[in-house]
């Protein structure tokens, strides 16, 4: 197997090229205002090394922050429809109706809601009324709209009438871009109609991007077939995060905790990752970031995606120094670094500096930090360690000692020991640990549905069977399919025997 | 004296109402979303106080029934709400003179707001539980004796039955969790009407405002990113009990409840020191070291560390950080009969009621 896995940062775009679990060689490159240039300029300089002579790549994973920016930052959105199945329900609360004003302006092309949808056990709530699909679409037609994004109540149990409404779409709009919610899984109407939603309002970008993405890969000269990575750390290939492109909003941290996993070769351990700026420290199990529990809010809009739980703190190395009384971060240079800091002829004393005086990192003029005794640089280290150790104790879940990988490129701050870690593992290409998480990222499939009247045991396996179809819809091959996270909640006030299941599976990208 | 709510009132209703909710109740998001949908459109609420209700007035209970995840689906409807109201106005033949809340805690807390915007009706600022508990019969009125019929339950789809008669609480529960269930575990209903001199005789009084003023003292300290649990022990009488974080989440459902037992480990002065409370969809009995130290009807509520918002028993997970307080119940649960309805062996616990405010 043979890998480039690229980060699009704030500041830097990393690449890495992995061979046989090996990393042969890791590169940086200034991340572009189009992103793709970055892209370009990053394979070129992997390239530059002649690590890629006369090799077959078997793929290019890229973590992006460009669709989440989009919707941020209210830019390149397309007009969407938005066609609800389930009236007479739900009346009162419209599609986009708790978005904020200024995004469901630029996103809201129309509204239809018509009577359809499921009861929680798979009964008709009402039957689909197909003829005001039809007029709905017709009305979409005139109105001149493209994106559309349908959603029904209970479709994670039965997509049925979504596909429906989506194939009544298509014979009078036969160009449309549809977005089914059950495509994004996950019980709670509007928070699933939302994440469609904002996912219709990407389409056009998403295509464009993806194929932006696929000539940056072509002009550098490598042939190999281009897939995005995705927030719970796997990746999907182009066509699918074309499609949905939401599922690839935040990759970043994910990958990096994925990364530290990989270059430690633990899978169960705290991560702490030490940017310019920040540090995010949070919990792998199983080799994959321990998940958010908590709604997640992009642009303003309530989603119910899945995310890395994740605690951030104002230390990096561009954190600035105040020695008297003694203060590290919150306020940080970021990449004005290389010009800001002392040692680089600057005039605001950092973390790095600090690291330089101390003999730690070779960087900059050591000359120019030569003011800064020992005794000074021991009291700064134990603050960013005291204060690392404090976010390490918010998120362990466990009483005991725990190892603690660190990596990015801050992990000079983090000592050799620290109470409540059994051990701290700094790892070569530790400052490269996303792009790394990129590269070995595998093809994941989810489960999330209501069962009854099974037992436990058949209900999980009912909902293993589904996750295991779903991942190798999504490009995996079957026999390296290993379930990751299977959680069974009993429903309070239903009938019978009720439980709902979420199940999670990975398994490695399929060949060919 | 009759007040209009503003929509900021009803923004901090709805943190207050979930707090109150002790784990269960829903979490009153959509209700919220409805109110300021109906604010838009130019509705309004007024508050009324119990004692301004003639005594041969008569109060509509509204509430939501069902599995609050169900309501995440078909979702709460405003129009609904008030058609259980219209419905028991035509079973009665009479008009209501003013609504309440069944239960303050979680979405039911809000419920008769959206029924009221639509009907032009006050709320009296009373309740029956003064929190949320899983059972019709987990109410003051059932303890003062009151009728538990009739009851009337609505769907969106336009059914509507109304229970009209039967021999206790229990059986009033039990018939209309029947007919919920065949709608689909989702229904508007309105509870058995009052009278204004038994509102005023065994409502428990105060507690919208209650809701809002906790509710507003978290949503202030969010702002001014102070501590959110010391806000609310600065305007209720409550107790911190203990901070942790979730290390166990074991649940069961049996007779359609959710039951099941979260254990907790201590961070900065309680590091060292286990916690566990048991729940019935709402949070029953604390324990610290293996000694029961919070039990029904005491509020037990667990609250995110760091938003101050409450955390229910259907989402709390494994690893999140939470502080434990309590709050005190209404006088009416205390007595020997009010412990028979709601105290720990009415939940299937063999304790003896104590409070933590006794000590």
């Amino acid at each position: 197997m043979r890998r480039i896995g690229i980060d699009v940062g704030g500041t830097n775009t990393d690449a890495v090229l992995i061979e046989e679990g090996n990393v042969v060689r890791a590169v940086k490159a200034p991340t572009s205002e189009d992103v793709t240039t970055g892209i370009l300029d990053s394979l070129k300089s992997l390239g530059s090394t002649g690590v890629l002579q006369g090799k077959k790549i078997d793929g290019v994973m890229i973590g992006t922050t460009h669709f989440i920016n989009a919707v941020v930052q209210r830019r390149s959105l397309t007009k969407v429809a938005a066609l609800r199945l389930g009236m007479p329900a739900s009346a009162s609360l419209p599609p986009f109706c708790d978005w904020p004003e200024d995004l469901a302006a630029l996103v809201r092309g129309g509204v239809w809601m018509v009577e359809g949808g499921h009861e929680y056990d798979g009964r008709l709530f009402m039957p689909l009324d197909e003829a005001a699909v039809t007029k709905a679409a017709g009305e979409m037609k005139a109105a001149g709209l493209k994106s559309v994004g349908i959603s029904a109540i209970f479709s994670p149990l039965d997509p049925g009438h979504e596909r429906r409404a989506a194939e009544l779409v298509s014979k009078i709009i036969p160009d449309a871009v549809i977005t089914c919610s059950s495509d994004l899984g996950r019980i709670g109407l509007l928070e699933r109609e939302n994440a469609g939603l904002l996912n219709a309002a990407l389409a056009d970008l998403a295509r464009d991007t993806i194929a932006a993405f696929e000539k940056a890969i072509a002009d550098s000269g490598i042939a190999a077939p281009l897939f995005i990575t995705q927030n719970d750390g796997t990746v999907a290939e182009a066509a699918q995060a074309r499609r949905l492109p939401v599922y690839s909003f935040a990759s970043g941290a994910t990958n990096s905790m994925r990364g530290a996993a990989y270059l430690s070769g633990l899978s169960d351990a705290m991560v702490i990752d030490v940017g310019g700026t920040t540090t995010d420290v949070g919990q792998l199990k199983h080799g994959f970031p321990r998940e958010a529990n908590s709604v997640v809010k992009v642009g303003g809009v309530r989603t119910l995606f899945r995310m890395p739980d994740l605690l951030s703190i104002g230390l990096g190395g561009g954190s600035h120094v105040q020695l008297d009384p003694l203060k590290v971060g919150p306020v940080s240079v970021g990449y004005r670094l290389l010009k800001e800091g002392i040692a680089f002829g600057g005039r605001q004393l950092t973390t790095t500096d600090i690291a330089v005086a101390a003999g730690v990192l070779e960087l900059g003029d050591r000359k120019k930090v030569a003011h800064l005794d020992a005794a000074t640089c021991k009291k700064v280290f134990a603050e960013a360690a005291r204060m690392a150790e404090e976010a390490i104790d918010r998120m362990k879940t466990e009483a005991g000692d725990v190892p603690l990988i660190a990596v990015g490129g801050g992990a000079f701050l983090i000592p050799e020991k620290l109470p409540g870690v059994s051990k701290v593992i700094h790892v070569e290409h530790g400052d490269c640990a996303n792009a790394v998480g990129a590269a070995i990222a595998q093809v994941s499939g989810e489960c999330d549905q209501i069962f009854k009247d099974l037992s436990r045991a058949e209900a999980l396996s009912a909902a293993q069977g589904i996750a295991n179809d779903r991942a190798v819809a999504a490009g995996a091959a079957r026999a390296s399919l290993a379930t990751i996270e299977s959680e069974d909640m009993p429903l309070a006030y239903l009938p019978g025997n009720s439980v709902r299941v979420r199940v999670r599976v990975v398994g490695d990208v399929a060949a060919g | 004296m009759k007040r209009e709510l503003s929509l900021d009132d009803i923004e901090s209703l709805a943190v207050g109402a979930w707090i109150l909710g002790t784990g269960g109740g829903g979490n009153p998001y959509l209700p919220l979303l409805n109110m300021r949908l109906l604010y838009r459109q130019g509705h309004r609420v007024h508050l009324i106080d119990s004692n301004e209700l003639a005594d041969d007035a008569l109060v509509g209970t509204v509430a939501g029934m069902g599995a609050p995840l169900i309501g995440q689906e078909r979702l709460n409807d405003s129009l609904t709400l008030a058609r259980a109201v219209t419905l028991m106005e035509r079973h009665l033949g009479r008009k209501f003179d003013a609504l309440m809340s069944m239960e303050i805690g979680g979405s039911n807390g809000i419920r008769p707001f959206m029924a009221a915007a639509h009907l032009d009706l006050p709320v009296v600022d009373s309740d029956t539980m003064g929190r949320a508990y899983p059972e019709l019969q987990m109410t003051s009125v059932a303890v003062g004796d009151l009728s538990g019929y009739p009851v009337s339950l609505v769907d969106v789809r336009g059914f509507e039955s109304v229970v009209h008669k039967v021999p206790s609480w229990k059986w009033a529960e039990r018939v209309a969790r029947k007919v919920c269930t065949e709608y689909g575990s989702t229904a508007a209903t309105c509870q058995p009407p009052r009278t204004g001199a038994e509102v005023k005789e065994w409502g428990i009084h105060g507690t919208t405002t209650k809701a809002i003023a906790i509710g507003a003292a978290v949503r202030e300290a969010q702002r001014k990113h102070t501590d959110p649990v010391a806000a609310i022990l600065s305007v209720e009488p409550g107790k911190l009990l203990y901070k942790g974080k979730v290390i166990d989440v074991a649940r069961r459902t049996t007779e359609g409840f959710l039951r099941g037992v979260v254990r907790f480990d201590g961070l900065d002065e309680y590091r060292g020191s286990a916690f566990t409370i048991n729940f019935q969809n709402e949070w029953i009995v604390g324990s610290r070291d293996d000694q029961p130290v919070v039990m029904t009807p005491d509020l037990i509520c667990v609250l995110d560390s760091v938003t101050g918002e409450a955390v229910g028993s259907e989402t709390i997970r494994y690893g999140q950080r939470v502080t434990v307080i309590a709050l005190p119940p209404t006088k009416i649960f205390l007595s020997p009969k009010g412990l028979q309805h709601v105290g720990p062996r009415a939940f299937g616990y063999d304790l003896d009621f104590r409070s933590v405010f006794s000590a």
